[in-house]
């Protein structure tokens, strides 16, 4: 059995909260300036020239590129093999406290949902726990904006309503939230499982690289289409008209059971934040 | 498309010749109020007692920005979404509010306040909060430091670039943007 010090864990998760907050991941940078050379309405090249400035400032500056800097939803995968020792959710939280105070991120989380009082720290995070197999600990730490996460869906469809309408609420779900999100955005979708699993699913298929596509052939596709019909709605960078509504749709899948096909929508702005280390 | 210089106060005759669609860059001191602030402003109104600045022919900016490094004036201040301040807006506006700056669409009840009295919706880029903040030389807390964030703040602002969303006659650039967009496709 492995030992690890919950110690290197807290500064592990410090540093990526400051570094995914100021930089941009690199394959997010490539689609914005490949969705920039299609782009041909005018208002919104202007837009995404403003989004391509803002990150490269941030980079220069090391400094936050949204002000959102997020709740910190932090994704652990523990390998069987390996002992921690010490605490992990505090291990987790600690990190989260040092990384926002020290790295003067906003802090953005409230004690609770209805008295609204601010914990200071940005604590506590929202953690994932996997178990894989193996000796290491992977570590993913994605800052999470509000703007974007208050426009995600959640629908229970019938087996009936099949593929079209897993294509229908995703578009209708993009549509209602329109420029509300900081388009262009990042669509995760999580499809089957239970209630709670789909919802997961989504914001697990935000983790991915927007290079990546589904394993499955059948969803590569799936994810190609949606993102074209989304990018035939019109709203635009801002919302304010052209091509570049969505950057990428992630799709994650699940089975589930003979009466379900749950959907979840998890919609992420241009500035899709996540960085992993592995320990 | 206009590009317009804005010099705070900003008037309610200066609000009348703005146009949904219009780029302009605005000077001079404007103020932040986000959600728990505008709850709290909102329950003074309510009480008949003095706000803790002047909202007449002022602006105020939908944000709640990172904490300032050593050295600077503010960390990145980019726009929130509006709507969650639709229930506050009108009354704002009714004190004598003329601009807002934020992102995201508006509810009706806010555009018809905008129209009786005479106010702009503005709006800066979203996500482009290190970008925003060059043009944000000054920064202090006015009120409700306990709110950290949230705390409404002056600023000074030089040539802050934001966009007319929603202009006092209700043109929405929403609508106006992406179907003209749509119809250049035709």
């Amino acid at each position: 059995m492995r030992e690890l010090d919950a110690k290197r864990i807290t500064q592990t998760v410090k540093q990526l909260c400051i570094d995914a907050n100021c930089y941009l991941p690199g394959d997010m940078k490539a689609r914005i300036e490949a969705c920039y050379a299609e782009e041909k309405w005018p208002q919104a090249r202007e837009i995404l020239e403003r989004i391509m400035e803002n990150y490269n400032i941030a980079d220069q500056k090391a400094q936050p590129i949204c002000q959102d800097t997020g709740v910190a939803c932090v994704f652990l995968k523990i390998g069987q093999e390996v002992h921690i020792n010490g605490d992990i959710n505090e291990a987790v939280n600690e990190g989260v406290r040092q990384g926002y105070t020290d790295g003067y991120l906003r802090k953005s989380v409230v004690r609770d949902p209805l008295d609204r009082v601010n914990t200071g720290d940005n604590t506590p995070a929202m953690i994932y726990y996997e178990l894989v197999p193996g000796d290491k600990v992977e570590i993913t730490v994605a800052p999470k904006g509000f703007g974007s996460e208050n426009m995600s869906a959640i629908k229970m469809l019938r087996p009936s309503d099949g593929l079209q309408g897993v294509k229908d609420f995703v578009k209708q779900t993009v549509e209602n939230a329109g420029p509300n999100p900081c388009p262009p955005i990042v669509v995760g979708v999580g499809i089957g499982g239970t209630f709670d699993k789909a919802a997961y699913l989504a914001k697990k298929a935000l983790m991915r690289s927007v290079d990546t596509p589904n394993p499955k052939p059948f969803y590569a596709n799936l994810e190609k289409e949606l993102l074209e019909e989304i990018n035939a709605l019109g709203i635009g960078p801002q919302g304010f008209g052209g091509k570049t509504t969505a950057l990428a749709v992630n799709i994650e899948e699940f089975p589930t059971h003979i009466a379900g096909l749950p959907v979840a929508v998890n919609i992420n702005c241009h500035v899709t934040r996540h960085k992993t280390e592995v320990l | 498309m206009a590009q317009v210089k804005i010099t705070t106060p900003l008037t309610r005759e200066a609000v009348r010749n703005l146009k949904a669609g219009d780029s302009c860059l605005i000077s001079g001191v404007i103020y932040t109020a986000r959600d728990a602030a505008h709850k709290r402003l909102c329950e003074l109104v309510a009480q008949g007692k003095e706000l803790p600045m002047d909202v007449k022919d002022a602006i105020i900016y939908f944000v709640g920005p990172t904490p300032a490094k050593p050295g600077q004036a503010i960390g990145s201040a980019g726009p929130t979404t509006s709507y969650r301040m639709d229930a506050y807006s009108p009354i704002m506006i009714g004190q004598g509010l003329t601009g807002m700056i934020g992102k995201g669409k508006r509810g009706p009840e806010v555009v018809a306040a905008m129209k009786e009295h005479g106010a702009v919706y503005f709006g800066a880029i979203g996500g482009c909060g290190a970008l925003l903040s060059k043009c944000i030389k000054k920064a202090e807390i006015v009120a409700y430091e306990d709110l950290g964030a949230e705390a409404i703040r002056r600023l000074e602002v030089e040539d802050f670039p934001v966009i007319v969303i929603i202009d006092a006659e209700g043109n929405n650039l929403y609508e106006s943007g992406r179907a003209a967009y749509l119809e250049s496709l035709k």
